[in-house]
C-alpha cells in the first residue's frame, strides 16, 4: 500500500499504521480515508497530500 | 503615538528597534510584537510578546485597566516571539483563562510549564462574548504553524490575523496610512517570502474563507495595522499565493576566480531585454532573506556555482537549502558554473532545481577553468531564452500558476 506525504508539514501517512488516535484502523489505504480526515500533525486536509516518492 | 484601533481596543505590544537577526531572518528595519487589549464587560488580551518584554506588556495593560479584570488571554500562535511572554503574563493575571485551539494547548505545554493555567480550548466557529463585543475564532493550520489561528471581532469588523499580513518593521506609528506605503509593502513582501511562502496553498484557501468576512481593519502580530490599504495587501497575498510571477529573471551565483562570475554577467546581458527585469545577485554580497524575497516573484532563475571540492560553493549550498525549504513553485530554472579537474558544482545546483520541481529546459552549462567565447555566447543565448520565458509566464496567469493552488 502506498504512503502519502503531507506537503506543508512533512508527516507521512503509512496505511500499515493508519491513524488510530483519530479512529483510522491500521491497514486503511489513503484512498479510503474519510473526506473530513485531516493531517494529525498540522491539520490540513487530504488534498494537501501527495504520493511519497 | 496613537495606539487605539477602536474605542477601548488598544495596541499594547513592544517595538523592537534593535533586532537585526530574527532566527536568521535579516530584520533590517527591526520588528514589533503586537499584542492588543479589548476592554469590555470582560476584558481580553489578544496575544503576548517575546519573553523579555512581558513586564512592559503588563505595564501597558495596567495603564489601561485593572489586571484582575482581564478574563481571557487569546493565544493565536505558540511561537516564542508571541507566546514567550505568556508564563509571566498568566502569572500576573489572576482571573484570566488562556484561550487557544487544541494543537496550541499542546504546543504551549511543550514550551512552558502550563500546569495551573486555566485553559479554554476553542475551535473554528467558536465564539466568546465579552459583552458588547464577540471574539470569533478561525483556525488557520500551517499559516504558518499547525496551531495558528485568527480571531475576528464582527462588531468592529476587526481581524486579528497573527503572523499573516505582518511585516518586520519597527516604527512609532501603528497604522498603514501613517507610514510610506512602499516601505510597508516591501516589508510585507520580505515577510511573506521568508515566513509564509511554503504555505501558499493554505494562504489561498484562507483568503477564500476570509472573503466571507466583513473586514474593516486587519491587526497582524508584527508591524503596522492595515486600515486604509486592506485591498492592496489582500491582492498582494493573492498574487504571492498564486505564485504569479513578474517578468523577472534572476542570476544568482557564487564564484571563486570569477569564471562563474563571467558566465553570470553574460547571462544577465542576454536576459536584459525590454519589458524584463534582470537582476544579478552575488550570494556572498547578499543575504538569504533578500534572495528569497527576489525569488518570490521571479519567473526564471539562473543559478551558478563554481565547483569546490567536487561540489557546491558552501554559501550556494546554503541558499539552495533555504530555497528548497521555502518551496517556491512554478519557476523556470537553469544551472551553470565552472570547474577544474572534476565536475560537481553546476550538477549539484541542477539537482536542487529538479527537487523543487521547477521547469528545467536544458542541461547545466559548464566551463572548464575559464569560459571560452563560445561558452559566453551560449550564456547570452540562455539569458535571452529565460527573458522570453519570463515574459510569457508573466503574461499568462495559467502558466505561472500552473503548479500552484490547483488540486
Ligand atoms: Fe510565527
Ligand atoms: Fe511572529
Ligand atoms: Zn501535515
Amino acid at each position: 500500500m502506498k504512503k502519502y506525504v503531507c506537503e506543508p508539514c512533512g508527516y507521512v501517512y503509512d496505511p500499515e499504521e493508519g491513524d488510530p488516535e483519530n479512529g483510522i484502523d491500521a491497514g486503511t489505504p489513503f484512498e479510503k480515508l474519510p473526506d473530513d480526515w485531516v493531517c494529525p500533525v498540522c491539520g490540513v486536509g487530504k488534498d494537501e497530500f501527495s504520493l511519497e516518492e | 503615538m496613537n495606539r487605539t484601533l477602536r474605542e477601548n481596543i488598544d495596541w499594547v505590544g513592544h517595538v523592537d528597534w534593535t533586532v537585526r537577526d530574527f532566527h536568521g531572518y535579516d530584520t533590517a528595519r527591526g520588528a514589533t510584537y503586537n499584542a492588543y487589549l479589548v476592554r469590555d464587560d470582560q476584558t481580553a488580551l489578544i496575544d503576548a510578546v517575546k519573553a523579555p518584554y512581558a513586564d512592559e506588556l503588563l505595564g501597558s495593560i495596567a495603564a489601561l485597566t485593572d489586571l484582575s479584570g482581564v478574563k481571557f488571554v487569546v493565544c493565536n500562535h505558540a511561537e516564542p516571539d508571541h507566546a514567550g511572554g505568556l508564563p509571566r503574563v498568566m502569572a500576573a493575571l489572576p482571573n484570566a483563562a488562556l484561550v487557544c485551539d487544541k494543537k496550541c494547548a499542546t504546543a504551549l505545554s511543550q514550551h512552558h510549564d502550563t500546569t495551573g493555567w486555566k485553559m479554554r480550548i476553542v475551535a473554528t466557529g467558536d465564539t466568546i462574548s465579552l459583552g458588547r463585543r464577540t471574539l470569533q475564532f478561525l483556525e488557520t493550520p500551517m499559516v504558518h504553524w499547525p496551531e495558528s489561528m485568527f480571531t475576528y471581532v464582527p462588531e468592529e469588523k476587526l481581524l486579528f490575523s497573527m503572523d499573516a499580513f505582518g511585516q518586520h518593521y519597527a516604527t512609532s506609528q501603528r497604522f498603514d496610512d501613517e507610514v510610506p506605503l512602499g516601505t510597508v509593502m516591501e516589508e510585507a513582501k520580505i515577510y511573506y517570502a521568508n515566513i509564509v511562502m511554503p504555505f501558499g496553498k493554505q494562504v489561498a484557501a484562507l483568503l477564500k474563507k476570509t472573503a466571507g468576512l466583513d473586514i474593516g481593519m486587519i491587526a497582524p502580530a508584527h508591524g503596522v495595522i492595515w486600515r486604509k490599504h486592506i485591498p492592496v495587501i489582500l491582492e498582494a497575498y493573492q498574487n504571492w499565493a498564486d505564485c504569479r510571477p513578474k517578468p523577472k529573471v534572476l542570476v544568482i551565483y557564487d564564484t571563486m576566480w570569477d569564471s562563474t562570475g563571467r558566465m553570470a554577467r553574460a547571462i544577465l546581458a542576454g536576459a536584459s531585454q525590454p519589458g524584463v527585469e534582470a537582476q544579478l545577485i552575488h550570494i556572498r554580497h547578499s543575504s538569504l532573506t533578500r534572495i528569497a524575497t527576489e525569488v518570490l516573484d521571479a519567473a526564471a532563475v539562473a543559478f551558478g556555482s563554481s565547483t569546490l571540492n567536487q561540489g557546491l560553493m558552501p554559501m550556494a549550498g546554503a541558499v539552495l537549502t533555504y530555497l528548497k525549504g521555502l518551496r517556491p513553485v512554478g519557476k523556470v530554472g537553469f544551472a551553470f558554473g565552472s570547474h577544474g579537474w572534476s565536475g560537481g558544482g553546476p550538477e549539484a545546483v541542477n539537482e536542487y532545481l529538479r527537487a523543487m520541481k521547477w521547469e528545467v529546459p536544458r542541461e547545466p552549462l559548464k566551463a572548464q577553468y575559464r569560459p571560452t567565447p563560445n561558452v559566453l555566447d551560449e550564456c547570452r543565448a540562455v539569458g535571452g531564452m529565460l527573458a522570453e520565458k519570463a515574459r510569457e509566464m508573466a503574461a499568462d496567469r495559467k502558466v505561472g500558476g500552473r503548479q500552484c493552488n490547483e488540486p
